[in-house]
Order: C-alpha cells, then sequence, then structure tokens
C-alpha cells in the first residue's frame, strides 16, 4: 500500500494505468492539463502511447481510433474541449466503441472561467451530442475518487462498448489529498471481451434477441483477421449502412437495453442516514464535500437529515431516489450551476418537495449555505 | 486478357456481403481511383488482414464499405485523426485514408497539415473533384475561383488550395499528384504512397459531372474527363512553360519523396527511454 499526495487529475490520470489505459489523446487546457502532462510521462513507461493533438475534435476521434486498434483508451478536457467533443462522442456510442472522456468542468459558458469550478456540464454530457443514446457518466468528490472512478469508468467502457464520462470539477482536479493507492493486483480490471467465433460468423454489431442475457457483441480489434465495418451511418448487425427500420430499430432497443439491464453495476452512491430522514440532501461530485458537512452539522442541531451522494450521475438514479425519498418531506439539491441535475430530481420526487441550492459565480457552495436552507424548510423538526 | 485478369483482382477485394450497387454516379471517377488503390495493394502483396481504410463524410467517404479490409466510415474532416489513433496503436498497419476535398481541406484541414507535419505513416488519397458533390455542387477549397457553384450563384471569388503543395511545404515524406484520366500513373503513385513509412499524400484529380458540371455546362462525364487530360502537364513540362501557360493546368508527378523517420518509430525509441529511466 502506498500512500501519496497527488490532485485529482493526477488521480484519474494513475487510474487510468491501472485500469490498463495505453493510450491517451488531448489537447492541453485548464484545468484539465495536468492528466495529459502525467500520461505523456507515465504511459512509455508501461508500453502505452500519447499523442498531443491539434484539437479537441482530433483528440476523441485519435482515442476511438486507438480502441478500435485494441487499446483502452482516454482524453481528457473541460468545457470549451467538451463542447468540441460532442460530435465523436455520438460517434462513439453509435459505433460502440469502448472510450473514457474526462471532463474537468469549469465556470462557463464559452471560456467563462478557467480555473474556477463548475458542474455546468451536467445536462451537455447527456444531451450534447445529438440524436438518442445512452449515457454513463461518473462524478468523483475527492481524489481517491476520481481513482477509483476513473478506473470503474475503464471497466464500464469495455464491460458495456460504450464511451463513459467523467465528470470531474476544477475543485477536485486540481485539490491535492493524501491518498492510498490500492494494489495493483487487488483492482477489478475489465479488459475487452473476445470472441468465440471465427470471422466469417463475426457479427460486431449483434442484436441479440429480447430476452438474451447477452446484450454486448465482443469488439473485434482492427488488425487482427477480423475484416469488419464501420460507420456513424445507422447500420445492420455487420456494420453495413442501413436504412430499413426493422434493422434500426433492434439496434437502437440493444444500446438502450444493454445499460438499463445492468443498472445495478453501473450506479454507484454512498448514503448516510437516511433511514429516520425527514429531509434528504443529494449532491455529487466537489459539492458533496459541502453537503456533507451541512448535513452533519444540521444533525448536530437536531434536524433529521439524510445524505446522497450520486457518483454515478448518468444514467440517473432514479429507482435509488425514489426509495431514498419515499417517506420524506424535502430534498434539498445543491449544485454548482443554476440547477441542472436538479431537473431530474424534481421530476423523480416531485418539484414541491424539493429546495435548490446554487452557485454559478465561481465559487463553491459553502457548507453554511447549504444548513440554511435546510433550516429554512417548513415542518422540518 | 489484361482487363480480364484486373477485373479478377478487383472482385477479390470487393465485398461480396455488401450491398451493391455503390452509391456513385455513373460516370464518377471515385470508382476509379477505388480501383487504382485495390490494384496498388495487390501490387505490393498486402495481407487485407493488415491493411485499413479509413474515410470522412462525402462521396469518397463511402468508399471503404466496399472494400475487402478492416474499414472504417468516421465524423466529416476527422478520418486522419482517427486513423493517427489506429496506427499510433498498430503500427504494423497499413493505413488509408480516403477523403474528398472538402472533407481534407476545408472542415478536416487542420487534422490535414498537422498529420503531415508529425509525419505519422498513414497514406492519404484526395480525391478532388473541387466540390460538395453529394450535398449538390456547392464550392470547395479547391474550387476554382470565377466558377458558379450552387453557394455562389454570382460566381465563386475565393482562391484554390493546392493540395500537394500544402502538403509538401506541411512536412510530408511523399507527395504526388495525377488525375482519373491517367490510371497507371494514379495507380503507380499510390502503390509508392503506400509503401512509404511516413505521411504520403496522393491528390487524385476528379469532375463531379452531376452538380458542378451541370451547374457550368461542362458537358458529360467523359467530356469532363477528357479536360483533364487536356488540362494536365507533367512537372517537367510545365518546369518549359511561362507563368501565362502554366495559368489554370493540372501539373502530375511527384513533388516530395525525402526520407524522415516516420512518427511511430520515433515513438518507440520514447518508449524505450522511458523505460530505460524506469528500470
Amino acid at each position: 500500500m502506498t500512500v501519496r499526495l497527488m490532485q485529482g487529475d493526477e488521480a484519474c490520470a494513475e487510474g487510468a494505468i491501472a485500469a490498463g489505459c495505453r493510450f491517451f489523446a488531448g489537447y492541453p487546457i485548464t484545468p484539465a492539463t495536468e492528466i495529459a502532462e502525467v500520461l505523456a510521462r507515465r504511459l512509455p513507461q508501461v508500453g502505452g502511447r500519447f499523442i498531443q493533438m491539434e484539437d479537441e475534435i482530433a483528440s476523441l476521434a485519435a482515442v476511438i481510433g486507438a480502441s478500435v486498434g485494441g487499446a483502452k483508451a482516454m482524453t481528457a478536457t473541460s468545457g470549451p474541449g467538451f463542447s468540441l467533443m460532442q460530435e465523436n462522442l455520438g460517434y462513439a456510442a453509435m459505433t460502440e466503441i469502448p472510450c473514457v472522456v474526462v471532463d474537468v468542468q469549469r465556470l462557463g459558458p464559452s471560456t467563462g472561467r478557467p480555473t474556477s469550478p463548475s458542474q455546468g456540464d451536467v445536462m451537455q454530457a447527456r444531451w450534447g451530442t445529438h440524436g438518442d443514446h445512452p449515457v454513463i457518466a461518473l462524478s468523483p468528490s475527492s481524489v481517491r475518487e476520481s481513482f477509483d472512478l476513473t478506473v470503474r469508468a475503464f471497466n464500464f467502457a469495455e464491460r458495456y462498448r460504450t464511451p463513459v464520462i467523467i465528470l470531474m470539477d476544477e475543485l477536485i482536479g486540481h485539490m491535492r489529498e493524501c491518498i492510498e493507492l490500492p494494489e495493483p493486483g487487488r483492482l477489478e480490471v475489465v479488459d475487452r471481451q473476445e470472441t468465440r467465433v471465427p470471422p466469417e460468423w463475426y457479427k460486431p454489431f449483434e442484436n441479440f434477441p429480447e430476452g438474451s442475457n447477452v446484450n454486448v457483441p465482443a469488439l473485434v480489434a482492427f488488425g487482427e483477421g477480423y475484416r469488419y465495418h464501420i460507420t456513424g451511418l445507422h447500420h445492420d448487425e455487420l456494420g453495413y449502412p442501413t436504412d430499413r427500420p426493422e434493422e434500426i430499430q433492434p439496434w437502437l432497443d440493444r444500446i438502450f437495453r444493454k445499460i438499463e439491464r445492468s443498472l445495478s453495476d453501473i450506479l454507484l452512491y454512498e448514503s448516510e442516514g437516511i433511514e429516520d430522514a425527514d429531509t434528504l440532501v443529494i449532491a455529487y461530485g466537489a459539492t458533496a464535500r459541502s453537503a456533507l458537512h451541512a448535513v452533519e452539522r444540521a444533525r448536530e442541531r437536531g434536524r433529521r437529515v439524510g445524505f446522497l451522494k450520486l457518483q454515478t450521475i448518468w444514467p440517473f438514479p432514479e429507482e435509488v431516489i425514489v426509495y431514498a425519498s419515499s417517506r420524506l418531506h424535502h430534498v434539498v439539491v445543491p449544485e454548482v450551476n443554476r440547477g441542472q441535475l436538479v431537473l431530474e430530481v424534481e421530476r423523480v420526487v416531485g418539484r414541491h418537495k424539493v429546495t435548490r441550492v446554487n452557485r454559478a459565480d465561481g465559487e463553491m457552495i459553502r457548507p453554511n449555505e447549504i444548513v440554511a436552507a435546510i433550516e429554512e424548510l417548513e415542518g422540518a423538526a | 486478357m489484361k482487363q480480364q485478369s484486373e477485373s479478377r483482382v478487383h472482385q477479390s477485394y470487393l465485398r461480396h456481403s455488401k450491398k451493391f450497387p455503390n452509391v456513385w454516379c455513373a460516370g464518377c471517377g471515385i470508382g476509379i481511383v477505388l480501383g487504382a488503390i485495390i490494384r496498388a495493394v495487390d501490387g505490393l502483396g498486402l495481407d487485407k488482414n493488415d491493411v485499413a481504410m479509413i474515410s470522412g463524410i462525402g462521396c469518397t467517404g463511402r468508399m471503404p464499405v466496399y472494400v475487402d479490409f478492416n474499414t472504417m466510415h468516421t465524423t466529416h474532416g476527422r478520418a486522419i485523426a482517427f486513423a493517427t489513433g489506429l496506427k499510433m496503436v498498430k503500427p504494423r498497419m497499413k493505413v488509408i485514408v480516403v477523403m474528398g476535398d472538402g472533407d481534407a481541406l476545408a472542415i478536416g484541414g487542420n487534422h490535414f497539415i498537422h498529420a503531415a507535419r508529425r509525419n505519422i505513416g498513414l497514406t492519404s488519397i484526395v480525391v478532388n473533384n473541387s466540390t460538395y458533390g453529394m450535398t449538390g455542387g456547392q464550392h470547395s477549397p479547391t474550387t476554382p475561383s470565377g466558377v458558379n457553384t450552387a453557394t455562389t450563384p454570382y460566381g465563386h471569388i475565393e482562391q484554390q488550395f493546392p493540395i500537394a503543395e500544402l502538403a509538401v511545404t506541411a512536412g510530408a515524406s511523399f507527395v504526388a499528384r495525377s488525375t482519373v484520366y491517367h490510371i497507371r500513373e494514379l495507380e503507380k503513385y499510390i502503390a509508392q504512397a503506400i509503401a512509404k513509412e511516413g505521411f504520403s499524400l496522393v491528390e487524385a484529380l476528379s469532375y463531379c459531372h452531376t452538380t458542378l458540371g451541370r451547374i457550368n455546362r461542362w458537358g458529360t462525364a467523359a467530356d469532363m474527363m477528357r479536360r483533364l487530360k487536356e488540362q494536365s502537364v507533367t512537372i517537367k513540362q510545365a518546369e518549359g512553360m511561362d507563368a501565362d501557360e502554366r495559368e489554370g493546368r493540372i501539373v502530375r508527378g511527384i513533388f516530395a519523396d525525402r526520407d524522415i523517420v516516420e512518427y511511430t518509430q520515433l515513438y518507440d525509441r520514447i518508449i524505450a527511454q522511458a523505460q530505460g529511466e524506469g528500470a
């Protein structure tokens, strides 16, 4: 067990290496640059490859190309670059190419404030690319979680053949904490599924029947004797373009099914004190740190407040929130934006129960702001 | 006889499980370029498993789906960037990137010059028909000044990008230009480009008789191909011409053939260095 003082960005880079990432393409941008810098040094040490591309569009394109070549691959950026990546993010979803995209969020819109924390890209992560597609997005709230969730992100990407987004924020990216790194052998690392069929039987986009336990066809790397086609056009099971609704629909159903059938694996969260609570605070990312302080303080003052920290924010953990909030009078959702994930909370528990705590001025939400919101609640014990 | 055996070669590289016919208009030059690529690969004796063909969007972007390689049809302008990632992790593969002029030089122009500068071992083949054919004849970065296009109804007022010269300046290892009329020459250049370790470019001048040709009343596909024949001169012929004579000519030939260590080979040295330090 090694103990190291490191930044969230650095922990993300080390998590990637531990998860088996062997390719990174990126473009410098605050506050994500440190991830690229660490990987430029670390990747060749483990036989991997790093490249600084000409922009973020090219970065994600190269990552997808490398993944098609068989490497676990990642890029890291911040809001402006994440906007540029949206088209290729859709391409990865459409072609079911595993990859990890880190967005260390900074205050936007546009250039905004590069060194100020934000959670303003939550909806962009979900809906930024055009068309219907499932998304997995994870949000770490500490340096250690930055390491752990990066490993999980690679595992999800490989297991479900999908792009996975890590929505970090500037505060976690740049914060230093002393963390214990797990021993390499003790990590669960998911490698790419191998096909059991010969090339002539291989269907890279096989739509298994609806009742099937398998929803993810194996992805064979280019250059391994299985010559096939990949396209961003709607395609049949062999990867050839199609405009037939009877071929498009089963594919669309399957790419949603592969995520929806695995929510128990994908939805990550931690809860505290929700058994006796009448008020629940739901938070994610750096805001979860302020929220936890606030919950502890409110409980010291005799309030029955529970805490739910979401590590998976997409797919939105609807069932978890329904379960946790069924007996509650109030749900408080602090976010460093004008209210994004709260829209989902309101949809699930009803607007009348939800109190928003928002800031989008470049400063973090402080615990006392959340405590004040809790104390203002009518009927809170 | 030769024609028959060439046809057999083509057949052996086309995907029979794919739904033919192709998307191209009758008389299009893109199929001629595809034939030249197939014959070049065949002539080099490459294993199909080691060849990838990657494209962006547009008429030329539809080329890879028909051939029995590892094929990828990517997003508009980004084919070179996708190919860069693949080449980085599978350096032994021959990665051929096929693009149109709009794909390679407008939306993808930045990737094009930086791949050349990096000298990464991709073979880029630009089918230059000087327009956006798939969307109906809008002006592209290689449309000549003065002509009418769907988006320049009063005449085009911009200059042309000289693709081959741009690639030379940007640092490519091998650069050549030919036309879809000069098919033997084109095939030879493509073979040389694929054999080259560093970044290579072959510009294949073509035409679009169904959009730009129709708008400007340039006649049939055969008429436009005849223009390619009549307008083009070799580098040597061009050297003997004054500026007025050279105006509007297509200069064919090899513009660069230089030995620069290829990018992934340089990166192998980085790995050796990093691992040496770690040991």
